[in-house]
Order: structure tokens, then sequence, then C-alpha cells
């Protein structure tokens, strides 16, 4: 047995889902209200840091707010669990961990770096190399409507069962928008490698950007426009998949109290909440994997020399984190800024215009790569 | 696969696929089946057919059972689970699964080529890619992986739908808009019988 592949892939899985993507979850949510404040023209929590009067000190030192997720996750901890007499309990403490799961599960395949040498073998920043990268993380996204439906259902009562029935019918619509507009990018690269997608718009400039490589060509530029109704499109289908402003109708406060974590508290509400942010970035991720080139850092082809530097690795994997950290910056941004819809609009917007739009962009697709490619 | 992983996931899937008939609550035998399927799909991806794998997750875990289990949910399930166990239902199901056993254990015993353990059949990819250059290098995307090692399951799925079994292909996809515009009108014609009468 190979031990050095088996250690690195253990240190890949826990360094990346719990030393990356959950502590980017508790920075989310400060994020998320440091935003918020900043749209709105207010300060924002600010307060908590390191609480020096505890040692006899005359002020505390607040880090601006930084220490604000650490005091958050303590007081999910210390919160009472409620579990209401009327649920059906199996079910009930089921439903907050099939929806964090698969939510986690997701990030198996997406590259964060392209190679990092370690002492003088090229280990892959993946950690799934999979052939069929953008199914995967489909399949697995699929099964985070049932964490929803289940909660909406075990918690036996009205508001929490209309939000779970919402969510189901709303992941389903999208999901046919989503893995139709991805269609057109996997023809253009012919590949569903997530990881050779990268490195090829690493070579021959980004999908969205293609000013490098042989990115430079008209055909490339031909193919601009449905490349940017896919990018529409699909990121748009990924804020209705991940439950986000403008459609988080199943959660809608107006109209469903809490919509289908009503009868939930502490920890099981907070596993929600961390399900709902993990799948943000992992889609931001996705997003950013597909059309704005992955861990690739713009104009420079990169790849070769990563493999032989230790230095270019690292860089790559903080290029990969800029750029979704930017991504998760515009799903806050969207979040304060654009009213809800109403679900008819919502469905309406769904079935009636995402899905012929990204099923016309198919053969638009396949016409100009016809037309390119004679 | 190592062999404990393969015995694993047959256990989940025999297990949770027994569960299925085995529990009285419809919502807890239909979430029985998607782990079912997840175990199958474990085992596709133990043959190197990862295209196999994620679409029995992705259509039937995550499609075809969400909407059965919408549909579950808006029954009274108290009713369901008061009902009496129908006796002549479960001997002649048993005797239908013993007879399927029996059945598949007949054909596999004459399949000489499963004698073989899988792990002494390597994949001839290199190989595999030779013959495709000889033939006229049909698609050069499927040559280059082969070339490079990996087997391309989900292209050569691809090619065979689109190339070997295209009219077939079309003849499900006409089915299936049958069966749509089938269920739309079916819907429709009702919706104005009741908007008929109310008026």
């Amino acid at each position: 047995m190979d031990w050095f592949l088996v250690l690195s892939s253990l240190i890949k899985i826990s360094g990346f889902t719990f030393l990356v993507i959950l502590p980017m979850v508790a920075l989310c949510s400060l994020a998320e209200r440091k935003v918020s404040a900043y749209i709105q023209d207010r300060v924002g929590p600010n307060r908590v840091g390191v609480p020096m009067t505890i040692f006899g000190a005359k002020k505390d030192f607040p880090l601006f707010g930084l220490i604000q997720p650490l005091a958050d996750g303590l007081k999910f901890i210390l919160k009472e669990d409620l579990t209401p007499k009327h649920v059906r309990k199996f079910y009930f403490w089921l439903a907050p961990v099939l929806t964090m799961v698969p939510a986690l599960l997701t990030c198996a395949v997406i590259p964060f770096g392209s190679y990092l040498n370690i002492g003088g073998r090229e280990v892959k920043m993946v950690i799934a190399d999979l052939n069929v990268g953008p199914l995967f993380t489909f399949a697995i996204a699929s099964l985070g409507v049932y964490g929803i439906v289940l909660a909406g259902w075990a918690s036996n009562s009205k508001y929490p069962f209309l939000g779970g029935v919402r969510s189901s019918s709303q992941m389903i619509s999208y999901e046919i928008a989503l893995g139709l507009s991805v269609v057109p990018v996997l023809m253009v690269f012919q590949e569903l490698n997530l990881g050779m997608i990268v490195e090829e718009q690493d070579r021959n400039g980004w999908l969205l950007l293609p000013l490098w490589g042989e990115g430079l060509s008209w055909q490339r530029w031909a193919l601009l426009l449905p490349m940017g109704i896919s990018f529409v499109v699909f990121t748009i289908a990924m804020f209705a998949e991940t439950n986000r402003m403008p459609f988080d109708l199943p959660e809608c406060e107006t109209e469903l109290v809490a919509g289908y974590h009503t009868e939930y508290s502490s920890m099981k509400f907070a596993m929600f909440f961390l399900g709902e942010y993990a799948a943000m970035i992992i889609g931001s991720g996705l997003i950013v994997t597909l059309f704005l080139g992955g861990w690739s850092i713009p104009f420079l082809p990169t790849a070769e020399l990563a493999k032989t530097t230790w230095w270019m690795g690292l860089l790559h994997m903080g290029c990969f984190l800029t750029k979704v950290a930017a991504f998760i910056f515009f799903f806050m941004w969207v979040r304060w800024t654009l009213p809800r819809f109403r679900f008819d609009q919502l469905m309406r917007l769904g079935w009636v215009f995402f899905f012929e739009l990204a099923l016309a962009n198919v053969f638009l697709t396949a016409l100009i790569l016809m037309i390119v490619k004679r | 696969m190592p062999q404990p992983l393969f015995y694993l996931f047959v256990a989940v899937m025999l297990g949770f696929g027994a569960a299925v008939v085995l529990l009285r609550n419809p919502v807890s035998s239909a979430l029985s089946l998607v782990v079912s399927f997840a175990g199958l799909a474990a085992l596709y991806v133990s043959l190197n057919a990862y295209f196999a794998g994620v679409l029995q997750v992705l259509v039937y875990a995550g499609a075809v059972m969400v909407l059965f289990l919408f549909i579950i949910m808006l029954m009274d399930i108290r009713e369901e689970q008061r009902r009496k166990i129908n006796k002549v239902a479960v001997v002649g199901g048993a005797a239908l699964v013993v007879g399927f056993v029996v059945q598949l254990g007949g054909v596999l015993a004459g399949y000489e080529a499963g004698r073989k353990p899988l792990d002494r059949v390597p994949l001839q990819l290199a190989e595999a890619a030779e013959a495709r250059r000889a033939v006229g290098n049909v698609s050069p995307g499927i040559t280059a992986d082969l070339e490079r090692g990996t087997l391309p399951d989900t292209k050569l799925v691809g090619e065979a739908l689109f190339t070997r079994y295209h009219l077939q292909l079309q003849m499900v996809g006409v089915l299936l808009l049958v069966a749509t515009v089938g269920v739309i009108v079916i819907s429709r014609r009702e919706d104005r019988v009741v908007s008929g009468s109310g008026e």
C-alpha cells in the first residue's frame, strides 16, 4: 500500500473540509453581518475580541469583532436544545445531519490548488480526482433536498411542512436549469474532469476572460456569448439551489415564520446554518472553477512551475480562495440588495425562462462550435 | 476495491433493500431505498463505472426518490401503518424472491468468464487506444484519455449512445415527450371541468 498517497489524501480531506471550509463558514457568518451593515450604513459587530477585562485590564481588545463567530458558536452550544413533543423524533434528528453532510461532501472534487511539491513528489490539490466532476457535485447536492424535506415533515407542524414542500419543488425545478446550463461549458472543454478544465483555462485563458494563450483566437471570442448565458443561468440557479436571497422562499419569515427549521433550536439549528453556508461556499467554488479559471493566475500560465517549486502551489491555493471569497461577497451583496421573489414568480422564472434559455444555449453552442471547427 | 468494502456495500444494499419491504412506515421505506441505491452506486464505482454510479445517485436517489418522498408525505401515514398484512402476498413474494435467486444462481454458475477474480483482469487501456487509432481515431478525446491511462467511461457511454444507439435514444426521447404531453393534457382537462362547474 502506498502510504504517501493515503497520508496525503487524509491530510487533504481533513485540511480542506475542517481547516478551510468550516472556518470559512464561521467567517462568512461574520462577513454577512459586516457586509449587511456596510450596505445598510451601519457599523456591524465590532466589539467581540480578547476579553482583557477578565484579567483585570482596563480595556478589552476588540480586534474589529473578529472573535464574533467564536462567541456565536459558544452561544449555539450553550442554548437549550428543545425537542418538541409532537415531532417524529428519529427523522427530526436525522434531518440536520442530512443537510450538512452532502454540503461538505461536494467539496471532494473541487480542485482548490494545482500541485504541491512535497519532497520531490507532486501532489494534486484535489481530494478525489474523478472523471465525472460536475456530475458528482450535482448528484451529491441533489441529496441535500432530503435534509430540508425531512426537517419539514418530521417537525409535524404547518409552517415547517410548507417550507419543506417549497424547498423541494424549488430545488428540483432549478436543478434542471443548473444541469443544462453547464452542458455548453462541457461541450467547449470536451472534458468532465474539473482539474483538467482548470489546467486548460490556465493555459488558454479563463472561460469568461480569454485574454492569453489560445484564448486570443476569434474562435474563443465567438463562444463568449453562449458562455456568458451559461454563467448567468448557472449562477442564478445556484442561488436558488442554495436557498439564498432572493430565492430563500423555504424560510421566508414573513410568510412561514422560519420555514423548515422553525421547530429547531441550539446546535441542530446551527447544523442547518452551517450546511447552508457550506453549500454557498462550495457553489462559489464550482462557479469559480468552471468559469473563472479556478486556481489559475490571470495572464500567467503557471501550472508547470507549480510542479517543480513549492511556493507556486501555495500561491495557486491563495488565488483560488481569493476568487471564492470575492464570489461569496457577491452572494452577500445580492442578498442585502434585492427583494425576495414571490413563489409563483420563482417557479415561472425557473420553468418558463431559465429552462428554455439553457436549452437554447446548448443548441447555440453546438452551432457555433460546428461553424468554428470547420 | 478491497474485499471488505465490497461486502460492506453489498450488506448495505441488501439490508436496506429488505428494510424497504419490512418497515411499516412508508417514509422509512422510501429512505431505505435511497440508502440501498447509494450502496449500488458504490458497487458501480468499484467496477470503474463512475458514470453509472453517479447517475444512479443523481437520477434515482436525487430526483426520482425525492418525488416519491414528496408524494408519500402528503399521504396519511397512520392509515398505512394500521393496514393488515396480506398473508397470500407475503408467501407469494417470498416464493418469487427464492425463485429469482435460484434462477440467478443458475445463470451465474454457467458463466465461465466470471470465475476469474477481477483484479487478475487488468484494464488494457494502451491496447484499446492502439486499436482505436488503427480504425481511424474517430473520437480523439477518448483515445487521448486511454493513452493517459484513465478509463473515459463517460465519453464511451456518450459515443455509444450517439453513434451506435442513436435511433433507440431518439425513440426513448419521443416516448418521454409523449408521456410529458399526456400528463399535461390529462391535468389540463380536469382543470377545465373544475373551473367550468364553478361558474
